[in-house]
């Protein structure tokens, strides 16, 4: 009985010791970027690491979910006799949803995982304290570049999901199911509004880079230095990732489309 | 890995890309293109009924938009609804007496108002109010009078 007990507390106590953890690392890490701006290089090399090689497969998955929200869209929406409106249909799933979580979740999955691992490795390897021995705050030098390369890489590459997701509703709609070209984008612009659905959509997908960028790289900082370790934190970074992608995704359409 | 140079090349081209991408959403996907804020002055008019007519939905003359819903009130004294319409400014040569009827697109399609030109010389100026309205036909109302009309003429 006692022991079940201590057991839960100790369970709760490991709980908040690494959320505070966590919220401290992300706390350094603010404040040991602004020092990054006089080594923009290092910036720009996570930039291709982290935003330019997720490209492919975002853009890839990007153009399949618009191909099959276009074609689902239209077998239900044909039957109502308004398949004009399968632009639209696409386009507001794409630009408040999809985009913004789907890119963020392919994010984790493609580029989280990897800072992950090569942020768990250099501490298994000890990198990082050596890095400390000779002065240099690793906080500054390795998490900073890839943290602030993960939060603009999310929101671009969400943005550019949604683009090439419309237009692959835009080539089953209009290319093969036979959808008049005017009426779907007329139906679209007159529909989605810039302010209400597109910027609210860029806000999501910001969020959503500044957590899955802090939990991918907390969780390697964070992992137990041991090549089990490691694998553990990776695989935690997407389950943690998804979940907080999910979640916060519900509590912001709550707050933004109401 | 490339050289430094290629390297900030290609981040360059990815960065451009993903504002292309929402530069193509803000244009060719929203409305900003159509509403692009253009000047124009406000008129109102009082309907007894809007039915489900909005804000930003479209002001049309012979089917064209000249102008958007900028805002709905209610006037408590009067029970009506005040509706104010900003016209663009490129349309400034309304008659006086032009009425303002609330229109639906298709039959279940948005709410639209339509602006139909009168005789009168003089032009709408800034802070005018339309004369002539026509409220918003209700279909459950239209139904409703038919049924009524049917049920009496059947006795």
């Amino acid at each position: 009985m006692m022991d079940a007990l201590a057991k839960l507390g100790r369970g709760a106590l490991d709980f908040f010791e690494r959320l505070g953890r966590g919220h401290l690392f992300l706390m350094y890490v603010l404040a040991g970027s602004p020092p990054l701006l006089l080594r923009l290089r290092l910036w720009t090399q996570q930039m291709y690491s982290v935003g330019v090689l997720s490209l492919l497969i975002v853009a890839v998955a990007g153009l399949f979910v618009g191909m099959v929200l276009g074609l689902q869209g239209y077998n239900t929406l044909v039957d109502f006799g308004s398949e004009e409106s399968l632009g639209v249909m696409v386009a507001l799933s794409l630009v408040q949803e999809l985009g913004p979580v789907l890119a963020a979740v392919l994010f984790a999955a493609r580029a989280g995982t990897s800072l992950t691992a090569e942020i768990g490795l250099m501490k298994t390897t000890e990198q990082l304290s050596g890095m400390e021995m000779m002065a240099v705050d690793p906080l500054q030098r390795v998490i900073a570049p890839r943290f602030w390369a993960s939060f603009v890489s999310v929101p671009l590459l969400a943005a550019i999901f949604s683009a090439v997701g419309v237009f692959g509703g835009y080539f089953v709609g209009v290319g093969l199911l036979g959808v008049d070209d005017g009426a779907f984008w007329s139906q679209i612009q007159s529909r989605v509004d810039f302010h209400e659905d597109v910027m609210n959509g860029v806000i999501k997908s910001v969020v959503f880079g500044f957590v899955a960028a802090w939990i991918a790289l907390f969780e390697g900082y964070d992992a137990v230095p041991t090549s089990e370790g490691v694998a553990r934190a990776t695989t935690r970074t997407v389950v943690h990732t998804s979940i907080a992608v999910l979640g916060l995704d519900f509590v912001l359409t709550a707050l933004m489309f109401d | 890995m490339f050289h430094n140079r290629n390297l900030e090349i290609v981040v360059g081209l990815f960065v451009a890309l993903g504002f292309a991408a929402l530069f193509i959403l803000a244009m060719k996907v929203s409305n900003l293109s159509a509403f692009s804020d253009q000047e124009g002055y406000s008129v109102s008019a009082r309907f007894d009924n809007i039915g489900g007519l909005k804000v930003q939905a479209p002001v049309t003359m012979a089917g064209v938009r000249v102008g958007r819903v900028e805002g709905i009130g209610f006037d408590q004294e009067t029970f009506e609804a005040v509706v104010t319409l900003k016209i663009y400014n490129e349309f400034k040569q309304l008659p006086r007496d032009t009425s303002a009827s609330i229109f639906t697109s298709g039959l279940l399609g948005e709410q639209y108002i339509a602006l139909e030109a009168g005789g009168d010389v003089k032009n709408l100026a800034a802070g005018d109010e339309f004369k002539i309205t026509q409220s918003a036909l209700v279909l459950e109302e239209l139904i409703g009078q038919f049924l009524f009309k049917a049920a009496e003429g059947g006795e």
